[in-house]
């Protein structure tokens, strides 16, 4: 990459990032205006993909909202996305967990929990 | 009419520059703006033309440097009369009024202001000898069913009358390498210590092409 290019992206790029991946059940907050007014908006789910870099870089959350599987992008670096809290980690086996669009009821939400798996279940 | 602005001359300078390459900005309300970077500047006035000696007004303007063995003896006088060292490419700019400038001045980025409005001139990238479908954006045939018509240019006029292909005909050729404006791109951000412009979605050019960049030509009331 041109080292001009590279600076104006690097820029731009927020100093530290929640270090959630993919598999992980997160809280995004981000910042919504409405006419005048701010707010921040919650939207909550599992991190299906992570994907891009530098200032480009983006991830997919996906969620069953009232029986609708709703998937958002966010990109990591904007302003707008405020915070990332991670609720569960897990252990996955995928780089994009794009099968879980295919599920549906309970299998929909599971993925291999950290915790659990620590604990020596199975994969 | 209108009164014409003030700066509406100073609207309509230029500066040579060089493509950069792409990327993505945040602005001010937190959007995500493609841009293209533009190493533009500094540009020393080499020499001022006047309708009265030339016929028209104009600033012939440098850019980039090149080493002197490289210059002709004549580009090696003309450079001396402006007392500029060896410059790599030489470009001129058309103005419609005196400009205020004088030889030996040097004009650079902090020309444009932020959310000014610039046309940027280049060469196209060369895509060679190309086909209608390509060249043109014609349409081309079904792929299947044994058409057997796919990029083809189709029918090229009519019969005895007008008895000839008109002109214009759409036929394939070499496309590319031809000078292109594109009018009217928003400035992001102007970096006057770096000598750059971010402007606001794609210009011409391969990255490291040769570009002008000139204040709109064409804006609302000569409002950048």
């Amino acid at each position: 990459m041109n080292a001009i290019i590279k600076e104006i992206s690097d820029s731009q790029v927020k100093p530290e990032v929640a270090p959630f991946k993919v598999g992980d059940g997160v809280r995004v907050h981000t910042r919504v205006r409405e006419g005048e007014k701010e707010r921040i908006q919650l939207f909550s789910g599992i991190v299906i993909s992570r994907k891009g870099s530098g200032i480009h870089e983006t991830f997919t959350v996906r969620r069953i909202s009232y029986g609708e599987g709703v998937e958002k992008v966010f990109p990591v670096h904007s302003p707008n996305v405020v915070k990332v809290e991670i609720d569960r980690e897990s252990v996955t086996l995928r780089a994009r967990m794009y099968y879980l669009r295919d599920r549906i009821g309970k299998s929909a939400n599971k993925v291999k929990e950290k915790r659990l798996v620590e604990r020596g279940a199975k994969i | 009419m209108g009164e014409t602005p003030p700066t509406a001359w100073i609207m309509k300078l230029a500066l040579i520059g060089k493509k950069i390459g792409m990327t993505q900005v945040y602005d001010g309300e937190s959007r995500l703006v493609p841009v293209t970077v533009i190493e533009a500047g500094p540009c020393p006035v080499t020499q001022v033309k006047t309708s009265e000696r030339d016929g028209y007004n104009a600033l012939q303007i440098g850019y980039s440097t090149r080493k002197e063995k490289n210059l002709s003896s004549g580009e090696k006088g003309h450079l001396k009369k402006s007392k500029q060292s060896s410059l790599g490419f030489l470009k001129e700019v058309r103005l419609q009024e005196l400009p205020e400038q004088k030889e030996g001045d040097i004009l650079d980025v902090s020309l444009f202001a932020d959310d000014a409005k610039v046309d940027i001139i280049g060469v196209t990238k060369g895509r060679g000898f190309q086909g209608v479908v390509k060249r043109f954006k014609t349409k081309g045939g079904p792929a299947s069913h044994g058409s057997m018509f796919h990029r083809r240019i189709g029918s090229i006029g009519q019969c005895q009358y007008p008895g000839h292909v008109n002109k214009n005909q759409k036929m394939p050729g070499h496309m590319g390498g031809v000078r292109r404006t594109v009018q009217n791109l928003k400035v992001i951000k102007v970096d006057t210590e770096k000598n750059l412009i971010l402007v606001r979605g794609c210009i011409p050019g391969a990255n490291g092409d040769l570009v002008m960049v000139r204040s709109a030509k064409k804006t609302r009331n000569g409002k950048s």
